[in-house]
């Protein structure tokens, strides 16, 4: 489709939602409102840019179901992300929301000329993280035999692999090479007893030189996919065979690039925040709701012919965000776990590694001096405390090592708290 | 009662020694000492002259240590004399959460037992009820 027919079915797209989203969401009464923001007067797409932005914490203090533009009976399911206070982000779906949700996915397939013909394996976690079930309804939509294994036992997920044939691999892209490692070190050759021939990876970020170790060892093409939670999940960009920027669906959300301080837009191929505006979503719309992730819009056409414009993969964050294993966890997570276990408060630093491709997190803690740690039953019970108020408050399990005084650094000003050694790769 | 110097050590190497330096350069002189280790940490248990002291030069040297009250019991040095002892410690139902002995002299050894602080007092009873001598910290600290 030309851009400019794309572009008059975004302009249609958005007069409807910032109009529901004035007449149904309360906090989108209030925030046009306040902002002087007209919702009946948008005539071009450079409108939008008079609208005000929507921030996690908007989302956060409007749980569980502020943003609802739909009476709850037309919800057909729910979806989490967690929030930095414990307070976990809502996204709501219609059946229609589901519909383009799985439409978005397997445009992914089609990307790599998938169809009925394949076998999807999906081992990303099912649950409430979008994930699993993404990747599920874009895997049904394009017609694939679709294996819902979810996450974990590696050997289950090679049997599955050889025994299945699959040929199509939906997970992280850690978790992937982690397959990949673990079936040669089984003496497989995942070239010849795998037949996968394409990979679609994402939730977490990885260089190209990761792509092409991962390609290389399974024989197959990988594919960036890029989404979140509160505009949808995985599948709002995903890459072309092109492996040249990842095409966003702009028939379903409008993108814009800000500049993270001013909030000013910034023309195509500059860096900066993304912005996304949801074109047709009906349960849980938003308006210029801010991803704090930073990309750019690739300016020029796809050599693949698609006219879809591509954002480039990302560059990190403009918050303090980090993506664990998949999980998007932030450190106030980790201080407010911290702050109720007195034994060990005053210092302690999260490590994060990573060993066979998968991310380690161990919290070193200084014991305090009035913890009664003379026994060893103590001093375990304390770790196992710590490891599941973790691993509730952040659904990543995390390792606790107890530690003599002095031992982490102390800096200046306000405690460096996090520490990531992941690196690139390997 | 007698108080027991208890150290947080790393399993690294070195740590040890120079946890005996330090208490060695403070001048503490140290009757027993007993390491509970796991894969990443040890706990060592020392019986020394100057407990208090010990611990303030300890943590000033960035050492985590702390004073924990036991038991201490003196025994004749005899087969059996340990035995009797937990026996009649047994019949009170009172739970031992660790303990180990050393020699004092030629005569008698000294167990030592460390005792949820709420059975102590009932421990103490049925030490003593049964004729063994319970020591207090000015007994060992000469």
């Amino acid at each position: 489709m030309p851009h400019d027919q794309l572009e008059a079915i975004q302009l249609e797209g958005i007069k409807k939602t910032v109009i529901n989203c004035y007449e149904n969401v309360p906090f989108y009464h209030d925030l046009f409102d306040q902002a002087g923001f007209d919702p009946y007067a948008v005539e071009t797409l450079d409108d939008i840019r008079k609208a005000p932005f929507t921030t996690k914490q908007d989302l956060r203090d409007n749980y569980p179901f502020g943003f609802f533009a739909v009476p709850k009976n037309e919800v057909r399911e729910i979806h989490m992300s967690s929030g930095t206070t414990g307070v976990a982000t809502v996204a709501g779906y219609t059946d229609h929301d589901l519909d383009i949700w799985g439409d978005c996915f397997a445009r992914g397939i089609w990307y790599a000329d998938g169809g009925s013909d394949d076998v999807a394996q999906i081992c990303y976690g099912y649950g409430l993280f979008t994930g699993g079930l993404g990747a599920h309804y874009g895997c049904e939509k394009a017609g694939c035999m679709t294996i819902p294994i979810s996450a974990g036992n590696t050997e289950r997920q090679i049997r599955v692999l050889r025994e299945m044939g699959s040929t199509i691999l939906c997970c992280t892209p850690s978790y992937a090479m982690y397959i990949a490692d673990t079936a040669l070190a089984m003496g497989l050759d995942p070239k010849k007893d795998f037949h996968l021939r394409a990979g679609i990876h994402g939730a977490e970020a990885f260089s190209d030189n990761f792509r092409a170790d991962l390609e290389q060892k399974l024989g197959y093409k990988v594919l960036d996919v890029y989404g979140l939670t509160e505009t949808m999940g995985p599948g709002v960009a995903i890459e072309c065979m092109e492996q040249n920027g990842l095409h966003l669906a702009e028939d379903h959300f409008y993108a814009e690039i800000i500049n993270p301080e001013t909030g000013e837009v910034l023309p195509d191929g500059e860096w900066g925040e993304l912005v996304l505006t949801t074109i047709d979503r009906e349960a849980t719309p938003v308006v210029r709701y801010r991803t704090r992730d930073i990309t750019r819009i690739i300016p020029g056409e796809c050599a693949c012919g698609r006219t879809h414009r591509r954002i480039d993969r990302l560059h990190g964050r403009t918050d303090d965000m980090l993506i664990i294993r998949g999980v998007n966890v932030f450190p106030s997570q980790i201080e407010d776990v911290m702050k109720t276990f007195p034994q060990v408060a005053s210092w302690y630093q999260i490590e994060l590694t990573r060993k066979n491709h998968l991310d380690v997190v161990t919290l070193k803690a200084e014991v305090n001096p009035d913890f009664d740690f003379d026994q060893i039953s103590s001093i375990e019970r304390l770790q196992r405390d710590i490891q599941s108020a973790m691993k509730t408050a952040l659904s990543v399990g995390i390792k606790v090592k107890l530690v003599e005084p002095k031992t982490i650094a102390r800096s200046e000003g306000k405690a460096k708290r996090v520490i990531d050694l992941r690196g690139d790769d390997k | 009662m007698i108080m027991q110097l208890t150290v947080f050590l790393e399993n690294s190497e070195g740590r040890l020694a120079d946890l005996c330096r330090t208490l060695a350069n403070a001048n503490v002189n140290m009757s027993a000492l007993t390491i509970a280790e796991t894969s990443e940490y040890g706990l060592v248990r020392i019986i020394c002259d100057n407990v208090f002291h010990a611990v303030d030069v300890l943590e000033e040297a960035g050492f985590r240590a702390t004073k924990t009250k036991v038991l201490a019991v003196e025994l004749p040095d005899r087969p059996g004399a340990l035995a009797e002892m937990l026996e009649a410690l047994d019949s009170t139902k009172v739970n031992i959460e660790y303990g180990y002995c050393f020699q004092s002299n030629g005569d008698t050894a000294i167990d030592v037992l460390k005792i949820n602080p709420a059975d102590r007092d009932a421990a103490e009873k049925a030490i003593s009820g049964a004729g063994f001598k319970l020591l207090h910290w000015d007994d060992i600290v000469s």
